[in-house]
């Protein structure tokens, strides 16, 4: 076919290559590809993105790697590395290339060993090993917390840091095991079942950082079960965020890291614990001057009612009647007094005009008979010659009688 | 009145920091609800404070207990020091 003289259509260099790259990210397969290859060309600038050239017997592809990504691999690349690298294609539009824009690098065996986790990971599910149902809370105050991890690893220095600072009143037990290689599957299963025959609240599986064959062990059939089985609940916490075994599927926690496991298994620390010590201990303030004014203030009230209906009153008023009646008294007393004086006047009157002395006073005499001393009255009684006695008002005489008449 | 009835018996020194803390729950409680005689009220708020004195002297010397699984014995745990 012979090219059109005149094209119909003006392409700039620009507008072809913008094309071309429309064309490559709008290809499904192009933007999600694992791709495998020899490394070579391998180069690290100051500016930390990677670039490389992937290549087999009768092709080359290059590929580029920000600095973002290359900082998660998780093995240092070298040229020679068989390798599968995943990414998307695209054109680099000033030199008109077009490369592979990386962001995951594993080692070809990986490959097979991912093919095995997809594997055992939908067998396990369609058994229902990590059915939501099956997860069991966290408590959030657990005493006892067991860890399944190395003695000697920085995981479980960073949980035992992570548990001293957020709650200190945990008893920790320590199954230790290795946790990579041939040994740890085996080793990991023995260390959950023995650390169940303590009975803690819960259980923290855990492993720092490393590859994916590193963290292998956690995708083994044997742990899996054991972590599902578990009697005390599990807070999985392997490797970094981005890292997911199926340990952490069955467990009924996953965490990101060990760290972020020793935390979620501590959701009350000793600061709520203070807090709360710091409530209790107001609140027993509170209420007790709370009873206490409600005491007092009952009290007060009762002494004013004991004031109102006190004797006092009634003694005041019967002391002022006994006044009253004494003062009656005296004054009766006084009147009867003035009556039987003025009476014994009287009487004293009567007397003094009874009085026969007063009468002799007066020149009368009175005349008794010396023998027999009768008062004479009657001339009968004055026989002729008796001696008689004559009484005067201030003395007496005698005298005889000498010339009777009558 | 609150019961612990277990607990009573022990003196205050050997609660642990959940027993001390339970009892001084039930006792605020009883404070803050029932009606109580004046000794009694006196009696468990000093309870009380005793009680809050031992939680808060357990929180402020609390130190991580860390034990290994050996066999089917626990035995203490050293850990490395940095």
């Amino acid at each position: 076919m012979q090219p059109a003289l005149f094209s119909t259509q003006q392409w700039t260099v620009s507008r072809l290559t913008f094309y071309i790259r429309k064309l490559l990210e709008e290809n499904e397969i192009l933007q999600d590809v694992w791709v495998q290859g020899e490394i070579s060309n391998l180069s690290r600038p100051a500016s930390g993105h990677v670039y490389f050239t992937l290549k087999d017997s009768s092709a080359a592809l290059k590929c580029v790697m920000w600095k973002t990504s290359a900082a998660r691999l998780s093995l240092p690349l070298q040229n020679g590395m068989a390798v599968e690298v995943h990414g998307k294609i695209g054109i680099y539009e000033i030199s008109g290339q077009y490369q592979l824009y990386a962001d995951q690098i594993r080692s070809v065996g990986e490959g097979a060993l991912y093919q095995e986790f997809l594997r055992l990971k939908s067998m396990l599910e369609a058994e229902g090993l990590f059915a939501p149902e099956r997860k069991r809370p966290i408590p959030v105050f657990p005493h006892k917390i067991g860890i399944v991890t190395s003695a000697t690893g920085a995981a479980l220095r960073d949980m035992l840091n992570t548990l001293r600072r957020r709650m200190p009143l945990v008893h920790v037990i320590l199954a230790p095991s290795p946790v990579q290689g041939m040994e740890a599957p085996p080793a990991l299963v023995k260390a959950i079942e023995s650390l169940n025959l303590q009975s803690p609240d819960v259980i923290l599986l855990a492993r720092g950082g490393g590859s994916i064959e590193d963290l292998w062990a956690f995708n083994d059939e044997r742990v899996v079960r054991a972590v599902a089985t578990s009697d005390a609940p599990i807070v999985c916490g392997v490797g970094h965020e981005t890292d997911f075994t199926l340990s952490d599927f069955a467990a009924d926690m996953r965490a990101p890291t060990p760290t972020a496991a020793a935390e979620l298994a501590t959701q009350i620390t000793i600061i709520d614990l203070r807090a709360e010590l710091q409530n209790y201990q107001s609140r027993l303030l509170s209420s007790t001057l709370n009873l206490l004014a409600e005491k007092r203030t009952l009290l007060s009230s009762l002494a004013s009612q004991l004031r109102y209906v006190s004797p006092d009153r009634r003694i005041q008023s019967e002391r002022q009647r006994v006044d009253e009646l004494a003062r009656r008294a005296y004054s009766s007393l006084i009147h009867q007094f003035q009556l039987q004086s003025s009476h014994l006047k009287g009487m004293q009157k009567r007397l003094e005009a009874l009085n026969p002395l007063a009468v002799l006073a007066r020149g009368y005499a009175v005349v008794t008979r010396k023998d027999d001393n009768k008062v004479v009255s009657r001339v009968a009684q004055a026989e002729q010659g008796k001696q008689i006695q004559v009484r005067v008002s201030d003395g007496q005489f005698d005298a005889e009688i000498t010339n009777r008449q009558s | 009145m609150p019961k612990s009835s277990a607990q009573k018996e022990k003196p205050i020194e050997e609660l642990s920091y959940e027993e001390a803390l339970t009892e001084l729950e039930e006792i605020v409680s009883a404070l803050e609800s029932e009606q109580n005689r004046l000794e009694e009220s006196i009696k468990l708020f000093e309870r009380g404070q005793a009680l809050a004195a031992r939680c808060s002297a357990l929180l402020e010397a609390a130190e991580l207990k860390v034990k290994k699984v050996a066999g089917d014995d626990l035995v203490p745990f050293e850990e490395e020091s940095e």
